[in-house]
């Protein structure tokens, strides 16, 4: 879950004399149909829940969610949240600032370094503090962990949206009289208002989901406590409910986002080309903005990389042992490969509609979409674990299963990338391909689909580098005996064998590196739309 | 040449009775044109008057609801029959080109040729790739290109030579020129009419600049509000229109109320004389500026209101004095002057505001009836 919630469905767009059709043509029904299907699919998980809640009954229900536990639990999660999302939120806007928009010496090194510690799994990341600090725990180290971990999902789209500023809007505001400090507060940081609310909304999701991060640091919250009773009493209801309460809070903060996302236009105005946006000089600023970068980056990614790699000087040549960490290797590749290519293929139908036949009936699919995108790997874990144990038994603890839920989780990446790809490929070349006489499916296939295609696989690098950090679902699904680096590297952390889980936690991050700036670079297109 | 042309003749494409809706938006409300082999068509209208449409029903991207499309005689689309875009050995130029961006210019005119039939080998693809950019004025190095490295004005072009690349026998363009600078749009128009007439080519230009159609085509179609208002040759679609809104539409026009009697019509600009009067009594005339000349010994008189200075000419608005006769007889069938004309001079120092000019009329007026 990175910057795909962050976009906003996207009308489509129209030329004299040809008009939308609210349904897609008859001919398109069977992409309609399977959309249709995908979508049902995707609210398995947050129809398990509220089947659940229903099924365990009011009493039941009140008096399982109303303990001191539950209390505890709560005011936990507020609190981080309180906490770790503004700080996000500043950290992020003042790097994105201060790389897109001032004249700050190695913008372009910085510009990247500030990307990285998204290649760094937040387990890693709470693993090598705890190797630092080994006292770490509670509520202010989980805030300082989550920072770290999470702002540049905020630093992303901020400077995204920054570069592709148009500085005709400050010019105007200078020549209003508004001075700088005050042309930041009331001009741009307005148009980075849904930069914000997209970054703090993920922000906010990856808080309520982490699992590993918080159980590494004895730091309670509700996904560490279903994890817990999960564990403890299999599929009781005490864990169900705390997982309605979670897919609230979920739910709660998309509506927040949906709210404070406002109804302003922000794309430009006007016709004519943009002009590159003006940097300011930072004077006595400089060496003071340096530091802090440099301070945010070393406590970010290197202090992670350090101790990885210093464990694993400590662990020397005996933790790479190949007979165990080959298979997990590849394993983690198989389904990173498999997840990505199912992902991709069925996010293709809904990505169609909502870009060839905008309308109410694509607008309602994606609707369902972005709900669903908000559950944590854990309530679609537990929803699958129930509906494959009460409904398909052959399924349960099968490949299959895993990758169906790797599928439910990341579809939303895919789906954001093959929109821009599908908007790349309009109608107009696919049916200038069909008058110079290639049949449907041809013209389609050479026009369309080759079009698509390197947005198509920006996607699926996206997926497989989620499906090689995730943990929380590995976990609760995959097939007995399963090793991935992730699940491999948490019994690994949990046994405090700290060395031997270095290996693990190293490759994770050689993997994860060459996607994370794919999804930098990617960012940057995609900015503004 | 005339819409009544039968179909088995000479004509190439026949359109009977063709509507379109989409959802609940009438687009096309019963649309009938012909046209002949190697001639050339354009049908002009205000944007969103269903003239893209139209020409999309004739591509083959769209269904028409009713009606029928035929070529050559044999139906296309309608009455349960329906030939897919790619059978109809038409050639479709969109709006802004839509050449494949991830093609070189070379391989995107390339894109229909059917290798199998140039005998396979690249040379001769490339042969016939290097005539057809000549034919449309681009050096054959431009092959090369990419799409996005080409100004406007070269796309077109390119757009064009692939679509002629299948040598079809019809072609359609969409407003093929409007996307290109006032300078290079005549320049580019007359370039393409050169090369489809060469070519032999049937050819449809769909446009709402209305000095394009009538410069470009021998027939103009007017669309307005779904339906072909009137379809004629450009001379008599200017000077003779059937409806005051396809008069507005093709030229600025003159219209002051008159009063018809026999073929005469008599208004504050004096008697006209009118060719096919539609009713008479209380008409509403129409003439163009370039009618309205000023001439030293002219008949009728005017105040000059204010002028707009264009460089070659001027436009000259006037306030029309009372003509002598409704000032002695005062007679309610002869509009009473007082109306603010506007017409075309090319001496600016002539007309300045405030002084009094002498006009005529030459050539004959049009009418309308007065209810519309």
């Amino acid at each position: 879950m990175t910057s795909d919630l962050s976009a906003p469905p996207r009308a489509g767009t129209t030329t004299a004399g040809r008009g939308t059709s609210p349904r897609p043509p008859f001919g398109v029904s069977a992409v309609s149909v399977l959309a249709v299907l995908i979508a049902l699919f995707s609210l398995v998980p947050l129809g398990y829940v509220a089947y659940m809640t229903v099924a365990t009954g009011w009493d039941t229900a009140v008096g399982l969610i109303l303990r001191p536990r539950v209390g505890e639990l709560l005011l936990n999660t507020l609190l981080l949240m309180a906490a770790t999302i503004p700080l996000c939120l500043l950290l992020g806007v003042a790097g994105a600032w201060l790389v897109e928009r001032t004249r700050l010496r190695g913008h372009r090194v910085w510009a990247v370094l500030l990307a990285a510690p998204l290649a760094v799994p937040a387990f890693v990341n709470s693993y090598a503090w705890v190797s630092a600090i080994p006292s770490l725990g509670g509520l202010g180290s989980g805030i300082l962990i989550s920072t770290l971990s999470y702002f540049p999902l905020v630093y992303i789209p901020a400077a995204a949206t920054l570069s592709r500023l148009d500085p005709a809007i400050e010019q105007s505001a200078a020549a209003l009289g508004l001075g700088a400090w005050r042309t930041f507060f009331r001009v741009v940081l307005p148009q980075l208002r849904i930069a914000l609310t997209g970054g703090a909304l993920l922000v906010g999701l990856h808080l309520l989901a982490e699992y590993g991060a918080f159980a590494m640091i004895r730091f309670d919250t509700f996904t560490t406590a279903i994890m817990t009773q999960y564990q403890s009493t299999f599929n009781g209801a005490a864990g169900n409910m705390l997982a309605s309460v979670l897919v609230f809070f979920c739910l709660l903060l998309l509506l927040a986002e949906v709210r404070s996302r406002g109804s302003a236009r922000y794309a430009r105005i006007g016709s004519g080309v943009q002009a590159k946006a003006l940097r300011l000089p930072l004077h006595a600023y400089h060496v003071p903005a340096q530091l802090f970068l440099l301070a945010l980056t070393a406590l970010a990614f290197g202090l992670p990389l350090y101790f990885v790699l210093r464990w694993i000087l400590a662990g020397g040549v005996d933790v790479w042992t190949a007979s165990e960490f080959l298979p997990a290797l590849v394993t983690t590749f198989t389904y990173g490969l498999a997840g990505a290519a199912a992902t991709t293929v069925v996010a293709f139908p809904m990505a169609y509609l909502a870009v060839r036949h905008p309308g109410w009936f694509s607008k309602s699919l994606e609707l369902s979409n972005y709900v669903t995108s908000s559950m944590p790997g854990i309530v679609v874990a537990l929803a699958f674990v129930t509906v494959s144990i009460r409904m398909v038994p052959g399924m349960y603890q099968t490949a299959g299963l895993l990758v169906a839920a790797y599928v439910l989780l990341f579809l939303p990446r895919a789906l954001v990338n093959l929109r821009a790809g599908l908007a790349q490929a309009p109608k107009e070349l696919d049916e200038a391909a069909q008058a110079l006489g290639k049949p449907p499916l041809l013209a389609f296939i050479r026009v369309t689909l080759r079009l698509t295609a390197p947005a198509a696989a920006g996607g699926a690098a996206l997926v497989f580098l989620a499906i090689a950090n995730e943990l929380t679902a590995t976990l609760l699904l995959s097939p007995n005996g399963t090793r991935t680096l992730a699940t491999e590297f948490w019994s690994k952390s949990s046994e405090i064998d700290y060395a031997g889980a270095a290996p693990y936690a190293l490759l994770m991050i050689l993997l994860s590196a060459p996607m994370t700036y794919l999804l930098f670079q990617q960012s940057k297109k995609v900015a503004g739309q | 040449m005339a819409p009544s042309v039968a179909a088995t003749t000479n004509s190439h494409l026949q359109i009977t009775d063709v509507t379109k809706n989409f959802g609940s938006q009438a687009v096309l409300r019963g649309v009938n044109l012909s046209v002949a082999k190697g001639g050339t068509t354009a049908i002009v209208g205000p944007s969103g008057s269903g003239k893209t449409t139209l020409l999309r029903l004739i591509a083959g991207f769209e269904h028409p609801d009713t009606g029928t499309i035929s070529l050559n005689g044999t139906t296309v689309a309608g009455d349960g029959a329906w030939l897919p875009a790619h059978k109809r050995q038409i050639g479709y130029v969109a709006q802004d080109g839509a050449l494949f961006p991830h093609l070189t210019v070379g391989q995107n005119v390339a894109f229909g040729l059917n290798a199998a039939r140039l005998e396979g080998s690249r040379r001769a693809v490339n042969a016939r790739v290097t005539e057809l950019l000549e034919m449309v004025s681009l050096d054959a190095s431009m092959a090369k290109r990419r799409p996005h490295q080409l100004s406007g004005g070269q796309q077109q072009r390119v757009a064009l030579a692939r679509a002629l690349a299948r040598e079809p026998e019809l072609m359609l363009l969409d407003e093929p020129f409007s996307a290109l600078d006032a300078g290079l749009r005549v320049a580019t128009r007359r370039a393409v009419a050169k090369v489809l007439a060469e070519a032999g080519v049937t050819t449809i230009l769909v446009t709402h600049d209305q000095a394009e159609a009538l410069s470009f085509a021998d027939q103009v179609a007017v669309m307005r509000g779904g339906k072909l208002a009137q379809i004629g040759n450009p001379f008599v679609v200017y000077t003779r229109p059937a409806d005051r809104a396809t008069a507005e539409f093709l030229g600025d026009a003159v219209i002051l109320d008159a009063w018809l009697e026999g073929t005469l019509a008599t208004c504050s600009l004096g008697a006209i004389p009118v060719r096919r009067p539609p009713a008479q009594g209380r008409v509403q005339l129409m003439l163009r500026p370039e009618q309205i000349r000023i001439a030293e010994d002219g008949p009728i008189r005017g105040v000059v209101v204010d002028t707009d200075y264009f460089g070659p000419e001027t436009t000259v608005r006037l306030k029309l004095n009372v003509p002598k006769e409704v000032a002695e007889h005062a007679d309610h069938r002869y509009p009473g002057g007082g109306e603010v004309i506007t017409i075309r001079h090319w001496n600016a120092s002539i007309a300045r505001p405030g002084m009094e000019l002498c006009l005529r009329v030459v050539g004959e007026a049009v009418a309308f009836p007065m209810d519309e």
